[in-house]
């Protein structure tokens, strides 16, 4: 039942034979050995496994790795250049946006859709870009802190 | 999960046809409810056809209304800038579900074919008459505070999720669709039933019926409408109640009025006595208190959800007094 899957991520091609049931979350940490994106609920609802598909946030525990066939991903090991960090990873750091740091990767991925989108967002308007990643330390206010000080900065 | 094939289809023929009719076979749209669907055993197809790289445009009519492509994203759709201005309802409810992730893979046609959010549904130690027909419901005696008020049976008292489907049932949408014996369009307010003896068939669709778009006809008042949902918590919730208006007030009188519920019913509940209430009434608070009964008349709920029938009338009359007031649209 396997059938052969061609993708990109982080900029660089991949081809494995996988089966249609093998979920995108699974392609990448088991597959490809990307773990930076995580396994939170795998039920679609924390976000911890957000990924980029073609420059849009995605659940990657909601789809089959079959679905991004020809698709190119984009993980947040692909966000840091030459060893420095891209300018959302550095205002997590900054602000102390993260204190277990699970859902961190996933919070960024969905950051850098809602900066693309809207790159002067609201403190509202952060908050509602971000309902899709759970924090289960709730360290929301300093996550919400490193998206402003990126769109202050002038964007991700 | 079970293995499954999948094939992506390149057209609406192919689609109809890798599917068959054996039922076995599923389209797949964006999958943010049949992946998880599938994940718990409850939907076990042998193979999918991917339908998402087919009929995704967003084309305005002649007539000012628009059809939109069944593989449309969601947040494609809330962000056209026609949608937007012509029908903000719909831009609206769709912002008020899931969450932008959810959003960017969700498609409208998926949204449609979305399935109940009942705990009863989806836990397989319970009984229910959609997963297992003839087991009974063991949400009618239970925990039951998401569940309906109007239109419900004594064989399921289940919701039907989607906001965006109750934006689409205000605005006299219809949904084309194509099978082996060629293409029909069903009315919006028709596609999706409800529940009596068989909840487990959920919509007018016939074995083997690909859903290739969705039309919203002219309505020049709906560029005053609104979408506005209550939940449990602010963001990322399911609606315990919702309601999308549309109102144009002419004169101090009521001259259109569309009205239509979420989180009530097994399917979108559109209050067709209530817009008729409001018809030529004068656009008042007792307009719209009347308007709100008449729009409950017949509701029952049960232990844990009696509430949501003074929630649904007091929504209502609300976001009719706000889209009344000159600066009630948005």
């Amino acid at each position: 039942m396997k059938q052969t899957l061609t993708l990109t991520i982080n900029g660089k091609s991949y081809s494995d034979e996988v089966e249609p049931r093998l979920l995108l979350i699974h392609y990448l940490r088991e597959v490809a050995g990307l773990t930076g994106p995580h396994i939170g609920c795998e039920t679609s609802i924390c976000g911890a496994c957000t990924v980029m598909l073609d420059g849009m946030a995605v659940k990657s525990c909601t789809m089959f790795a079959v679905q991004a066939e020809g698709r190119s991903v984009l993980t947040i090991e692909g966000l840091a250049q030459n060893g420095k960090l891209d300018p959302l990873q550095e205002a997590f750091w900054n602000e102390h946006a993260l204190q277990c740091g699970f859902c961190t990767p996933g919070m960024i991925m969905t950051a850098r859709q809602l900066l693309a989108d809207n790159p002067s967002p609201s403190e509202q308007e952060i908050r509602h870009g971000l309902e899709g990643n759970l924090c289960r330390c709730t360290g929301y206010q300093h996550i919400v802190n490193a998206v402003k000080a990126v769109a202050k900065a002038g964007g991700a | 999960m079970r293995n499954f094939a999948y094939a992506k289809a390149s057209n609406s023929t192919e689609a109809i046809r890798l599917l068959g009719h054996s039922g076995a076979a599923k389209f797949l749209g964006g999958g943010t409810n049949l992946v998880d669907l599938m994940r718990e055993n409850i939907e076990q197809p042998e193979s999918l056809v991917d339908i998402t790289s087919l009929l995704r445009e967003i084309q305005e009519n002649a007539d000012g209304g628009v059809t939109i492509g069944a593989a449309a994203r969601n947040s494609a759709v809330a962000a056209h800038r026609t949608i937007r201005e012509r029908f903000p309802v719909l831009s609206q409810a769709i912002l008020f579900g899931g969450s932008g992730q959810v959003r960017n893979m969700a498609t409208i046609g998926g949204n449609l074919m979305q399935r109940t959010r009942c705990d009863y549904f989806y836990d397989a130690a319970s009984r229910c008459n959609k997963r297992t027909p003839g087991a009974g419901c063991d949400a009618i005696d239970g925990f039951n505070r998401m569940h309906a008020i109007l239109g419900w049976s004594p064989d399921c008292i289940a919701t039907h999720p989607s906001d965006m489907c109750v934006a689409l049932a205000a605005l006299d949408a219809s949904v084309e669709v194509e099978g082996r014996d060629g293409k029909r369009s069903i009315r919006f307010t028709e596609f999706h039933r409800l529940p009596g003896n068989t909840p487990h068939v959920e919509t007018d669709l016939r074995p083997g019926e690909l859903i290739t778009s969705v039309t919203i006809p002219k309505l020049d008042a709906a560029r005053r409408s609104v979408y506005r949902k209550v939940r449990d918590r602010s963001s990322y919730a399911f609606a315990l109640v919702s309601v999308a208006a549309v109102l144009e007030v002419e004169n101090g009188v009521v001259k259109t009025a569309r009205l239509a519920l979420g989180g009530v019913a097994h399917k979108p509940w559109r209050a067709g006595p209530a817009e008729e209430a409001l018809q030529g009434s004068p656009a008042n608070e007792a307009s719209f208190g009347r308007a709100a009964d008449t729009a409950l008349a017949g509701a029952k709920g049960f232990a844990h959800n009696e509430f949501k029938i003074e929630l649904a009338k007091r929504l209502i009359a609300s976001t009719l007094a706000d889209l009344a007031r000159k600066d009630g649209a948005r």
